[in-house]
């Protein structure tokens, strides 16, 4: 009986004391942001809009090597590789479809050349659905995005115009076998 | 000309304007205090501070598709809605306001709130037999049984002060406590169990189980839509105000100012005055109570309402009874 009585108690007290704790509250800061009228903090590796960078050298940094696209769980992406005087690759057109895109940022991962990044920029909506639609000339920006001094061609050993093989970095000239003959 | 006798026609467009446009802004008031409890900011969009939220949600109430079920059985899923603000608004009738304010002073007031609170059962009950659905059958049988038990020691729970105040006239009570004091001292029990039973027959959170939306979807307003789910919606929060301006007559010296500090110069003025602060301080508790408890199961609240509240409403009848032929009155 005594037993019982305390538990009732000891109920009634527990919920004075949350609504004691609860009314608290109404004394503390709203955490919300009012995002339209104030931006939220965007963390740098939030993966958001897709885009396409160019190497400290101005050129585009994707040299079409279609594991973008091959990684895409939903096959967003499509380009088509072409090759210019110099023999660099390049995308003839590249194309991703932000309504299919899930921003999962597997195309970021798999890109040999930091060319495709995704960037904290989240605000995507359209009225209309081809809109959505992104051509190469909508992503290409004109900086180096993350990666400030990565240039795939200074590095890589495939030869252009005006670097020969041997002349990327840390690579050495190749050498002739016949010359190693005693 | 401007002479307020009770019941008069200016009084009743008054006192019916003022609760029907309280109970809508009621609706934004509740989100916007629940969320500054929870650390939120509530509706703050539509008008300063989001004040015409309502009105948005009332047209969006309106334009919205009035759809009745095919199953579902016509007239009682139409009438059922209709019961709920007419009822609580035919309660409010009775509840004085100030002196000379008010719309109906009838020698049985109080019995006339908890015969019209009774009847609102009616709305929850016929709304979820006649939606035809098994949620909405589970939600009318729960809103049955929960406002019936709750309804018995409701009323019990007041019998004490109406022994202290002698009289069921709610005016009358109110000056019976100007007199003697507040009833919330001598009847703290009676208070306690009314302010309970009073949130399980509103069916306000915690005692919502009728509507219940973790366990069974909406409850008995789960077919409903549009204009008469509004109806639902806009009944539940006239019983609030109901609820909420009832406690400070019976039990908080209605519309005299407390222990007579900052008594206005005007007894209407004044008397307006502390009844709506009153009224609004028990409508923040109310909201208070949603943000922070949590839903008792079925079975506990009916052991609840049987096992402790209705002996405890009885010992509380007992006692002061007893005290009251004591000192030989």
């Amino acid at each position: 009986m005594l037993a019982a009585l305390g538990k009732q108690l000891y109920i009634i007290w527990s919920q004075i004391v949350t609504l004691w704790l609860v009314f608290m509250h109404i004394f503390k800061k709203a955490d919300t942001v009012e995002y339209p009228d104030q931006m939220p903090y965007m963390f740098p590796r939030w993966r958001g809009r897709i885009i396409l960078s160019r190497d400290p050298d101005g050129e585009e940094r994707c040299v079409a090597c279609n594991l973008c696209a091959v990684a895409c769980p939903v096959d967003c992406i499509a380009l088509q590789k072409t090759e210019d005087q110099n023999g660099r690759w390049y995308p003839e057109f590249f194309r991703i479809n932000f309504s299919r895109c899930i921003m999962c940022g597997f195309c970021e991962e798999a890109c040999p050349t930091h060319a495709i990044q995704l960037t904290p920029d989240f605000e995507m909506a359209e009225y209309v659905r081809q809109d959505m639609v992104w051509e190469k000339e909508d992503m290409l920006i004109s900086g180096t995005g993350k990666y400030h001094d990565y240039n795939f061609y200074k590095i890589a050993g495939k030869s252009i115009g005006g670097k020969g093989k041997g002349e990327a970095r840390n690579e050495l000239p190749p050498i002739d076998r016949r010359s190693l003959l005693p | 000309m401007f002479e307020f006798v009770v019941g008069s026609p200016l009084n009743i467009a008054l006192i019916l304007g003022a609760v029907l446009v309280t109970a809508a802004l009621l609706i934004w008031v509740e989100r916007r205090v629940l969320g500054f409890l929870n650390e939120r900011l509530g509706p703050n969009r539509v008008g300063p501070f989001g004040i015409a939220q309502s009105l948005a949600d009332v047209g969006k109430l309106i334009t919205k598709e009035d759809w009745v079920p095919p199953f579902a059985d016509k007239l009682p899923f139409i009438v059922a809605p209709i019961i709920v603000p007419v009822v609580m608004l035919l309660s409010f009738a009775v509840i004085p306001i100030a002196p000379g304010i008010g719309i109906m002073d009838l020698n049985v007031g109080l019995l006339w709130v908890f015969a019209m609170a009774g009847l609102g059962a009616y709305s929850a009950m016929l709304g979820g037999l006649a939606s035809n659905n098994k949620f909405s059958l589970l939600g009318g049988l729960r809103a049955a049984g929960q406002m019936i038990s709750y309804e018995v020691f409701m009323g019990i729970s007041i019998l004490g002060v109406v022994i202290l105040s002698d009289s069921f006239n709610l005016r009358e009570i109110v000056e019976a406590q100007h007199k003697n004091g507040w009833y919330v001292f001598p009847q703290f029990i009676g208070f306690i169990i009314f302010v309970i039973a009073g949130l399980a027959e509103t069916k306000r959170w915690p005692f919502d189980l009728a509507e219940g939306e973790s366990e069974i979807i909406s409850g008995f307003n789960t077919e409903y839509s549009g204009m008469k789910f509004g109806l639902f919606f806009v009944g539940e929060y006239i019983g609030m105000l109901v609820l909420s301006a009832l406690i400070p007559v019976l039990f908080f010296g209605g519309w005299y100012a407390p222990f007579g500090w900052l008594e206005l110069p005007n007894a209407i003025i004044s008397g307006i005055f502390w009844m709506c602060a009153k009224t609004g301080c028990w409508i923040f508790f109310f909201i208070l109570v949603r943000a922070a408890l949590v839903r008792p199961r079925y079975d506990q609240l009916m052991n609840y309402g049987w096992l402790v509240m209705l002996p405890l409403s009885l010992v509380n009848v007992l006692v002061t009874g007893a005290v009251v032929l004591a000192q030989g009155n």
